[in-house]
């Protein structure tokens, strides 16, 4: 087996996870690019293993490692995900925006604001779920989001 | 480290090989394109099958069981549980794609190039002979006990704290001090 062949072939699956990373809005889908891009090392690390017959068998150990490795982000991040819709409605990274600069023209470039329900400064991410997002977990997203819309108009 | 053969002529291994390497780079690619989100999740199964055969045949066989078992059965299983908890849409979802894509497909593709050149000119001429029996369970599970008990043992405990950190994440009765 040339080492050339599993190389490219992580390489090239590591860029479409760096695609993936970039390109996707889904929290969840961002997520999987993620675990492609894993794959492509452990990908790498087998078969460096198997070309180096190293003698602790560090490629294929370290392999197994990242396999755990990712099993627990995965479950960590799933956590930090749900925990994001309970309490925005929403999974959807463009509308996530809290941090960003607060710039005068970011209004009109940077987002839609015809279909953007996270825009309201008022709700901080740091609501607890026990007040409002637990409550609005359990309503409609589309009643979530005019109800938010409504509260930013009051305080506006 | 041993002289290598011609790439004219390639073993059924590497056929092999190559196929499944199409076939997980064809369904990455569906992953990351792909407008429904569901599917996305189960090209995902497709991709990790096609790396665990590519592992077979690379003659890492315990490593190809445990890919199967924890990224097909564990992780595609999680992740179609967060789609269903997030309220995915089934079916087709117009906006799936942020709006710096292109962006994103010129540093990837810039990235596929770099990568791949760096790596055809720096392994051309290595060749690493397939004999089987070097990724058996005994020998990982002797190779872990010796001389890896203390990443082992480390990696335990993460795989512990990250499971009951997840656990109070995501249960809302659990709060803070205030």
């Amino acid at each position: 087996m040339h080492v050339v062949y599993p190389a490219v072939v992580s390489a090239l699956l590591f860029s479409i996870g760096v695609y993936g990373v970039l390109a996707r809005r889904n929290t969840i889908l961002v997520l999987m690019s993620v675990e492609l891009m894993l794959n492509a090392v452990n990908l790498n690390l087998v078969a460096f293993d198997v070309w180096l017959r190293d003698r602790l068998h560090s490629g294929q150990v370290l392999t197994l490692f990242v396999i755990v490795i990712a099993a627990a982000e995965v479950g960590l991040g799933l956590a930090i995900i749900l925990a994001l819709y309970r309490n925005r409605q929403t999974v959807d990274l463009d509308r996530l925006r809290d941090l960003a600069e607060p710039t005068g023209t970011d209004g009109g470039t940077a987002r839609d604001p015809a279909q953007d329900p996270a825009q309201d400064p008022v709700r901080g991410p740091l609501q607890g779920p026990a007040t409002a997002g637990s409550s609005d977990a359990r309503t409609d997203p589309g009643q979530a989001v005019s109800e938010s819309a409504a509260r930013s108009g009051e305080t506006s | 480290m041993t002289e290598a053969p011609s790439y004219l002529s390639p073993t059924g291994q590497e056929i092999v090989f190559l196929l499944l390497g199409a076939v997980a780079v064809g369904s990455a690619l569906l992953v990351v394109t792909t407008k429904q989100l569901v599917h996305a999740a189960l090209w995902l199964v497709v991709c990790f099958g096609a790396l665990a055969g590519g592992y077979l045949v690379l003659t890492a066989e315990f490593v190809a069981w445990v890919q199967v078992l924890i990224y097909v059965g564990a992780i595609v299983a999680l992740l179609l549980f967060g789609l269903m908890l997030t309220r995915a849409p089934i079916g087709r979802t117009a906006d799936l794609d942020s709006r710096n894509r292109p962006a994103a497909a010129v540093v990837a593709v810039a990235t596929a190039v770099v990568l791949v050149t760096v790596v055809i000119d720096g392994f051309r001429t290595a060749y690493a002979p397939l004999e089987p029996g070097g990724g058996s369970a005994k020998e990982l599970g002797s190779s872990i006990f010796r001389n890896w008990v203390l990443p082992f043992e480390a990696l335990s405990v993460l795989l512990l704290a990250a499971l009951i950190g997840a656990i109070v994440l995501s249960r809302t009765d659990i709060r803070g001090r205030d």
